[in-house]
């Protein structure tokens, strides 16, 4: 994404290079997880059985595709018709963040051929069964939101007009899974009660992941329209996008009273100020993911200038990666004493996932009309 | 399920179901400044078992016996039992690919030697019984006659009595569990928190959709009665 050339093609070759030679890498590695099993690739173990795949590709991938729900929702449900350009690009990101999403899965998961027993077997009384249907529905859901492009671009006008005719009813079950999904996330955590660091196993985790991923679904659409300003020479709306990021001062500002409040009642504050490796991630999560961002966005002069704007959605995006990282990896003790960090291998999993990523959303910008403004609200 | 200790091998495992702790305690009360604590460690067994909680497609079972058990045919490999056991048990076949078919192995208290009127085969050679076996109520009683024989061999407190709600597995220990590596862990059975926001899931969705459904309709209404009211503010 480097297009500091002002020639762009050796610019883009070069980018081409790297892109293909981490999704070769991903393959081939997950070649290897199938033959040999994920010990081979991985530095997992039964004191860390879940890893890099699971906090960054799923927990993430997931708290940054919450921009389709959130983007969706303001525009159907609660009328900002003019944030419709931002929508589908908003949606791609998020249908792609989802289906990477289920590929590491596919990779992390120790018997993939069996996904469909999610189906069948059913313990309501498990979190991960909640974020297995969720997971299931909710791409389904955006398999419809997305859809149009397709339909659109080739012309079929009568399924397009099928599909129009139940927009609001996709979108409202949309945020609802949306909803159930962010929020199970943080649930997976609660029954960690006696290992995860005082400091974020809480009652509120649903609700806290919850919060930050709506906070974070305006800051990726702003992060992705500068991408695609840069790699697609397109106009970057600044007067659009310096207006919903308006909402994520208000939507943080509620995370860190509650947070904070949170402690209070629990009695932790102690254990905000022991000088601990985990207090010191505490505060950079907090001071650079949510206070700086709070403060920052609440300022017009900030929000007003492309930069500006851009770096400090960054910082949000920061917050929250660090935020899912410490809760599902960093802040859960390991009594016997074992270590972990990604083998390099994980890593090829990871960014191999990420180039396919970036790859369709190229392939779908070029071939697709994915920033035309559809009039499909206006027909229902 | 680890202490800072000579064991070998260095924790339970797939292909270790139980192991025998080896902790070297020092303090100038022992003879010769130390003394050794051997506790054998395996599944607790729990009453409330968070892995038959967290499971997604109910692979684990808590039968009536006692032992919490494993549907091999069920299991998707997803290891949240592991992350949610609070005893770090299960243990996950790292080293087997696609068609090797890794699981989940733990200790299963030898429930099939159990349905043939048998001991589990760690009760049954064990010379000097320090593991035996019976009804809970039972092990309980003959615990705290113990304790009461012993007070200067025993410390008071049986651990699996209440911890994480209470498990099957019980111990006697001659000094505090905590310097011998077991977690210290409340009473209450640590799927409380889950179980209770799974009950709330499908009344929540519900109500939200009603209320998303709602909200459409008051804006389109408003967007119908006042279509001059462009201007909306985030």
């Amino acid at each position: 994404m480097n297009s500091e050339n002002k020639t762009s093609s050796p610019t883009i070759s070069f980018s081409w290079t790297i892109l293909i030679i981490l999704m070769v890498a991903g393959f081939l590695t997950t070649v290897a997880r199938f033959i040999w099993g994920i010990g081979s690739i991985s530095n997992l173990n039964d004191s860390y059985p879940w890893g890099l795949w699971i906090s960054f590709d799923l927990l993430c991938g997931i708290a940054l595709a919450a921009g389709a729900f959130t983007t969706a929702g303001g525009v159907y449900i609660l009328g900002f018709d003019k944030f419709k350009p931002l929508l589908r690009p908003a949606i791609l990101t998020g249908f792609l963040g989802y289906l990477l999403a289920i590929l590491a899965l596919g990779v992390d998961l120790g018997r993939p051929e069996r996904i469909w027993h999610l189906i069948i077997y059913w313990n309501p009384h498990s979190v991960m069964f909640e974020v297995g249907w969720c997971v299931m529905l909710y791409t389904t859901i955006l398999a419809l939101e997305f859809l149009p492009m397709p339909l659109e671009r080739f012309g079929l006008k009568k399924p397009l007009s099928i599909i129009h005719k139940f927009t609001i009813p996709i979108v409202i079950v949309g945020v609802v899974l949306s909803t159930l999904h962010q929020s199970s996330l943080g649930s997976l955590f609660l029954i960690v009660v006696n290992r995860l660091h005082p400091l974020w196993h809480s009652k509120l985790l649903p609700l806290f992941f919850f919060l930050t991923a709506v906070a974070v679904g305006p800051a990726v659409v702003v992060v992705e329209a500068y991408l695609s300003s840069r790699i697609f020479k397109r106009h970057f709306e600044l007067d659009l996008l310096s207006r919903i990021v308006k909402v994520i001062p208000m939507l943080l500002g509620l995370y860190l009273v509650l947070r904070f409040g949170d402690l209070v009642i629990a009695g932790k504050l102690r254990t905000l100020f022991t000088g601990s490796l985990l207090t010191l991630l505490f505060w950079i999560e907090i001071l650079i993911g949510v206070v700086a961002p709070i403060y920052l966005f609440s300022k017009a002069s900030v929000r007003e200038n492309q930069t500006s704007l851009v770096k400090t959605s960054l910082l949000v995006i920061i917050g929250v990666v660090l935020n899912r990282f410490n809760v599902s990896l960093i802040a859960i003790a390991r009594p016997d004493g074992a270590t972990y960090f990604p083998h390099l291998l994980e890593f090829c999993i990871s960014f191999g996932v990420i180039a396919g990523g970036i790859f369709v959303f190229w392939l779908a910008a070029r071939f697709l009309p994915i920033w035309e403004v559809s009039d499909d609200a206006s027909k229902v | 399920m680890t202490s800072d200790s000579w064991t070998n091998p260095f924790r339970l495992s797939a292909r270790t179901w139980t192991r025998v702790d080896f902790t070297e305690l020092q303090s100038p009360q022992y003879k010769a400044g130390m003394k050794w604590v051997f506790a054998r460690r395996q599944c607790m067994h729990c009453l409330h078992p968070a892995c038959v909680s967290a499971c997604p497609v109910g692979a684990f079972r808590k039968t009536d016996e006692g032992p919490v058990v494993y549907d091999a045919q069920k299991c998707i490999g997803c290891r949240y039992c592991m992350v949610s056991c609070p005893f770090g048990v299960p243990g996950f076949e790292w080293d087997k690919g696609l068609l090797a078919q890794p699981l989940i192995k733990k200790c299963k208290m030898c429930v099939d030697r159990l349905g043939a009127g048998m001991e589990p085969a760690c009760v049954k050679h064990c010379p000097p019984r320090a593991t035996i076996f019976g009804e809970r109520d039972e092990l309980l009683a003959t615990a705290k006659e113990r304790i009461a024989a012993n007070p200067d061999t025993y410390i008071n407190h049986i651990y699996g009595e209440n911890e994480v709600g209470g498990t099957s597995m019980l111990y006697l220990s001659s000094v505090p569990f905590e310097q011998i590596g077991f977690p210290k862990l409340g009473s209450e059975a640590v799927t409380v928190n889950t179980e209770a926001v799974m009950e709330k899931t499908l009344p929540f969705a519900a109500a939200w959709t009603v209320i998303l459904a709602a909200t459409y309709g008051v804006v389109k209404f408003r967007e119908r009665t006042n279509p001059q009211g462009e201007e909306k503010n985030q």
